[in-house]
């Protein structure tokens, strides 16, 4: 696939100065809006999870007109719901040495170094209100028996700054803004329209102004029109079939503002998470997370040998290999996500890996047992352990946890400025569907940290400095034609083709394609294949899906195959981002760069920016944001 | 296994419905019962058929959009359990299942087995919030919470909002749903201030949805997936009680 | 070219979200389905309490004909000469009719607004809360109700009983539970069996209506709504058997 390098592109955003007055600066220069206008201006908000959630909620109650839609049947149920770990914050209740600095370093170290140091250093600052937020709102997180907030350490962190709600420190969140974001749609102050599905951006005299959507009960076509227009739709994780994002998780809304001219960066960042569930068969539809925090009792082996089927219980100790606590002993089980997950693949390819087909590893608590006490595994684990049991119908008391890498996570997204601005003027961009704050890898309990920071802090301070500008007046109404009949046209296309396969079968091959090529080890050779071989299947979808039913119903079968032909075209700008990107970093390694022992190796001198996509039809434009660390010095990362 | 699946069908809210059997075969035990449902979809959209509308998301049971009534249970015989998470282990080979959707007035049907639940957000927004608006909060600890209201509270925010409890309702009853959102704030010092004013806004918004009233049968709590107890609506009518006798 | 579209709004036919139905709620609290459960439990609670008297009164009998008839006449008498003769007993007897009244209103518009709730009723529907008697509460009310005009009309009235309406109440029960009209003791002890079922739950569901339950106290709770099913049943049982059985003559 051909590209061509455009000019370089710069947040002119971020204040400059000392780093710990860089928020301060620019919530004071960001314009405000008056009061009495605010009625007058006009959001739309795309998503309902912790940042559109949030971010509907709080614009509401600063008095702008708010339009949210989501396509599940209710706000309450965007996949934020599924976190399950905690969120992080750099309160220090413990006293133990954490502070905003700190959480803002290992961050950015944690992300290798592929993070804008601004951006990050905000995000830990804002993390402390986030904490007061949840607390004043009801969120019920864990307690000690003083009465005070417990916190716990959490995906190698070195601080306890984790808090928690047992595991359901998403849902508890969300919900918090859900029950926010409900409260202002009774105040009339939010518009919400659940099943409803965008399909394009309106982008009128050179900014964002509206969104078209499909009613996904009545297929009815409705056009939205505002002031400025805020994506928040998560990640395209779905991009691999198999992941832990929920199935109508799609690429579809960032995907269409992204042809409408929204640069897409750092798309090869895909995190993928060492803890779920393997996979159990070919009908297999998703894949079930297990929170990260079972690393810290569990321990993690394969057999010594082999294609060893003997029973767990019958391998003696001396041929069982932890190989997590042999190969880091320093950190053991407890390494970050992106090395657990390659050492997991390694010892499966050396054909070490346990269960069905070979793809999994054991994740054991029988030491554990014997050190606590099986009551004090059960109080930590119970519920995880339940769900395991439900999914596998093992038992893990008795019999270790097979697990296995899944994809979780991606850290590109729409490039963003400081103020979470896309490039596209009016349009905004926050939580996982921006190319955030998270570099080449996000550490554990961050995400919820980002998007609540996004929705609740950030973005309602700098959409003000936009809208300062506004009322933008009438939208030009050949843009929202255009982008209408762009729609529909799309719609029919689909609906006429009357093939052979199902849409689910298409996204199925595409889904074990990216796996196989463009999952957790990336190699030149397989991205070439992945770039020759996507564009086969595309036309062949094109050319072969099979869609029933009418468009002017409920129909899940139209709904997915939408979805579907914009991860082709995601699946593309991927591969292509991995393989201009010959450096290892964070969740993208590709296997030329690797140091001797085999650990990922950057390249700061060529990669240290980010890579910032746009799309033209001349085909894809690169355009690169230097990265410049003057506050945390660039280090090869080591957790041995 | 091979299973004989009666399914309740129903193009859209003016459709009649009826009950349609199909017969799917080389189902793993190691499905979940959503994924038994994919294989029918898959099967039936290859011949031309309109595959069978359900609601489903997250499918590892906490976003609470799954949801269909098997054999006479909300979610299936499985206790605490989602119908994303059900697996085919938990059948016989051979074996008949019926799968309808919730049957509630204020649940109309969508389609086949979708149902729109979005009087439970109306219930919500009636008041099953704490007002604070953004930027507002004090420091989180300087109201210390006793770990037992704490851990009460807790256990009735679980709640997914799936609507099962009035699924299994003789009476088509929300009342579980509404008392484990009154009784998490109520049990919280920060839900205080609008205690009472919440439970009866909220009591009456689900009264004007045209919920069933409580009849204290307990079927709720019995598939309940994240097993909210009873006494969270001992609680609800006790707030309701003391709001109307103000 | 610069359109005419209005901003801010739509110009394809937008659905616009369902608007929350108006809030109606004829009556007030009586209205609501939480008032009318806080009626059952109440005018039930009524009833419990008049039920435990009424057995106590019953149980003269086994004192003798004489201990029982004083008891009837002391009902009518008390009070006098400050009020009336069958002041009190008057008194409550209204204030039975009410609760009964009441009792059968709020059961009777609960119950319409459950099949409201669900007009269309499931294929197939298993029960998973344990507790036969919770799902005849309905069924069970209204056998009692149909009891409850026999009764009166039994041993109150006199109308059905073979001694007549003017006797004295013990020759009454004593006659009308004699052996040979022993269809009527086991009419009798099928409908006390069901008010005792009715009470189990209905004592319980009271407690947990007027919101006095919670999860350490549910044993408690359920324990004392069965114990006090099974006293009055036993109390209520004892005499007509006596009767029966020749204990009494």
């Amino acid at each position: 696939m051909k590209y061509t390098e455009g000019p370089e592109i710069r947040d002119t955003k971020a204040p400059e100065g000392p780093i710990e007055g860089r928020w301060e600066k620019r919530k004071f220069s960001a314009r405000l809006v008056n009061p009495a206008n605010k009625r007058k201006l006009h959001v739309i908000v795309v998503g309902t999870g912790l940042a559109g959630g949030s971010a509907a909620a709080t614009l509401g109650e600063l008095g702008y007109n708010v339009t949210s839609f989501c396509y599940q049947d209710s706000p309450r149920r965007a996949h934020s719901i599924a976190a399950q770990g905690g969120i992080n914050a750099a309160k220090n209740y413990r006293g133990d040495g954490d502070s905003i600095y700190r959480l803002f370093y290992d961050t950015v170290k944690g992300g290798d170094f592929r993070a804008r140091e601004s951006n990050v250093y905000r995000l830990a600052e804002v993390s402390v209100n986030i904490i007061d937020q949840a607390v004043a709102q009801g969120v019920p997180f864990a307690r000690e028996y003083g009465g005070l907030l417990d916190t716990r350490s959490f995906g190698g962190a070195q601080v306890s700054r984790t808090f928690y709600a047992r595991g359901q420190t998403g849902q508890q969140l969300l919900l918090g803004a859900y029950q926010a974001l409900e409260r202002q749609i009774a105040a009339g102050t939010v518009t919400m329209h659940t099943r409803h599905e965008m399909l394009d951006l309106i982008v009128s005299d050179g900014r964002a102004r509206g969104v078209i959507v499909r009613d996904m009960v009545t297929g009815e076509i409705e056009r939205h029109f505002a002031d400025a227009v805020v994506l928040a739709t998560g990640g395209y994780g779905n991009v691999f079939f198999l992941s832990t994002n929920a199935k109508g998780c799609n690429t579809t809304a960032i995907w269409r503002a992204h042809e409408r001219g929204a640069y897409f960066a750092n798309p090869c960042y895909t995190q993928i998470h060492p803890t779920c569930i393997p996979v159990s068969g070919e009908y297999q539809s998703k894949l079930t997370l297990m929170s990260e925090s079972l690393r810290n009792d569990g321990r993690v082996w394969v057999p010594l040998k082999k294609n060893d089927t003997r029973a767990p219980g019958d391998i003696p100790e001396e041929e069982r290999d932890y190989y997590l606590e042999r190969i880091y002993p320093a950190f053991g089980n407890l390494v970050p996500r992106d090395i657990a997950s390659r050492a997991a693949k390694n010892v499966c390819d050396e054909g070490r890996g346990v269960g069905p087909g070979g793809l999994g590893v054991f994740l054991d608590f029988r030491d554990a047992i014997n050190r606590l006490g099986r009551d004090a595994v059960e109080k930590k684990y119970g519920n995880l352990f339940e769900m395991y049991e439900r999914i596998t119908g093992e038992n893990p008391y008795d019999v270790p946890m097979r697990i296995y890498p899944a994809v979780h996570y991606t850290m590109g997204g729409l490039w963003v400025d400081y103020d979470l601005q896309s490039t596209i003027p009016g349009l905004f961009v926050i939580g996982e569907a921006n190319f955030s704050d998270h570099g080449a890898n996000r550490l554990g309990a961050s995400a919820l940290m980002q998007g609540l920071a996004d929705g609740y802090f950030v973005l309602p301070t700098t959409i003000g400095d936009y809208l300062a500008d506004g009322p933008f007046g009438d939208v030009d109404e050949e843009a929202v034609a255009e982008a209408e009949i762009k729609v529909r046209s799309k719609i029919e296309r689909l609906m006429s083709v009357n093939g052979t396969r199902t849409p689910d079968s298409f996204h199925r091959e595409l889904g074990k394609l990216m796996w196989d090529y463009c999952g957790m080890e990336r190699t030149e050779e397989s991205l070439r294949k992945a770039l020759e071989r996507i564009p086969e299947l595309r036309e062949e979808f094109w050319q072969n899906v099979k869609v029933t039913g009418t468009a002017e119903e409920l129909n899940q079968v139209l709904e997915k195959a939408g979805r579907v032909a914009d991860f082709f075209d995601l699946a593309e700008l991927m591969c292509l981002d991995a393989l201009v990107r010959t450096e290892s970093c964070g969740g993208h390694f590709r296997a030329e760069s690797q140091d001797a022992d085999g650990e990922a190796l950057r390249d700061d001198e060529n990669f240290a920016h980010v890579s910032a996509w746009e799309r033209t039809p001349d085909g894809p434009v690169l355009h690169k944001e230097p990265l410049e660390y003057e506050y945390v010095k660039m280090t090869q990362r080591s957790y041995k | 296994m091979n299973l004989t699946l009666k399914v309740w069908r129903q193009s859209g809210p003016s459709d009649k419905g009826r009950m349609v059997t199909y017969h799917v075969e080389d189902v793993s035990p190691d499905m979940s019962f959503l994924e038994m449902l994919d294989v029918l979809n898959e099967r039936l959209i290859l011949e031309g058929d309109d595959p069978v509308a359900f609601d489903h998301d997250c499918r590892e049971g906490i976003c609470g959009m799954c949801g269909m009534v098997i054999n006479g249970v909300a979610h299936g015989e499985q206790r605490a359990t989602t119908t994303c998470q059900l697996h085919m282990r938990h059948f016989e080979d051979g074996a008949t299942i019926t799968i309808e959707p919730w049957r509630a007035a204020p649940f109309p049907v969508v389609k086949d087995l979708v149902v729109d639940r979005s009087a439970f957000d109306r219930i919500i927004q009636a008041g099953g919030f704490v007002s604070v608006p953004a930027g507002s909060a004090p420091d989180a600890h300087s109201i210390p919470v006793r770990k037992e209201d704490a851990d009460a509270a807790f256990d009735a925010a679980t709640c997914i909002g799936c609507g099962a409890c009035v699924a299994a309702c003789p009476n088509g009853s929300a009342s579980l749903f509404t008392a484990a959102k009154i009784t998490h704030l109520s049990l919280l010092p920060q839900g205080q201030p609008e205690r009472l004013s919440r439970a009866k806004a909220m009591v009456d918004q689900m009264d004007a949805e045209g919920f069933g009233g409580c009849t204290n049968t307990g079927e709720c709590t019995a598939v309940c997936p994240k097993g909210i107890p009873l006494d969270a609506i001992a609680q609800m009518n006790s707030d309701y009680l003391k709001a109307n006798s103000k | 070219m610069t359109a005419t579209i209005e901003r801010g709004s739509a110009t394809a036919p937008v659905n616009s979200p369902k608007k929350a139905p108006a809030r109606k709620r004829p009556g007030g609290f009586l209205g609501s389905s939480n008032g009318k459960k806080v009626v059952m439990a109440v005018t039930g609670a009524v009833m419990v309490l008049f039920l435990v008297a009424h057995m106590l009164g019953n149980l003269k009998i086994f004192f003798g004909r004489d201990s029982f008839n004083e008891y009837a006449h002391a009902l009518r008498t008390l009070l006098e000469p400050i009020a009336p003769y069958r002041t009190l007993l008057t008194i409550l007897e209204i204030v039975l009719v009410v609760s009964v009244v009441m009792h059968m209103w709020a059961a009777i518009s609960l119950s319409r607004r459950a099949s409201h709730a669900r007009p269309v009723k499931y294929v197939a529907k298993k029960s998973q809360a344990n507790g036969y008697a919770t799902h005849i509460m309905r069924f069970g009310g209204v056998t009692i109700l149909l009891f409850l005009i026999w009764h009166l009309l039994d041993l109150t009235f006199g109308v059905v009983n073979p001694e007549g309406v003017n006797s004295a109440p013990a020759d009454r029960m004593i006659s009308g539970f004699d052996a040979s009209r022993w269809w009527v003791t086991l009419i009798y002890v099928v409908a006390v069996v069901m008010v005792g079922l009715h009470l189990r739950h209905g004592v319980w569901s009271a407690f947990q209506t007027l919101g006095w339950a919670n999860r350490n106290r549910y044993r408690a709770l359920r324990v004392t709504a069965a114990a006090l099913s099974l006293v009055l049943v036993v109390g209520f049982l004892a005499p007509p058997l006596a009767i029966t059985f020749g204990v009494i003559k």
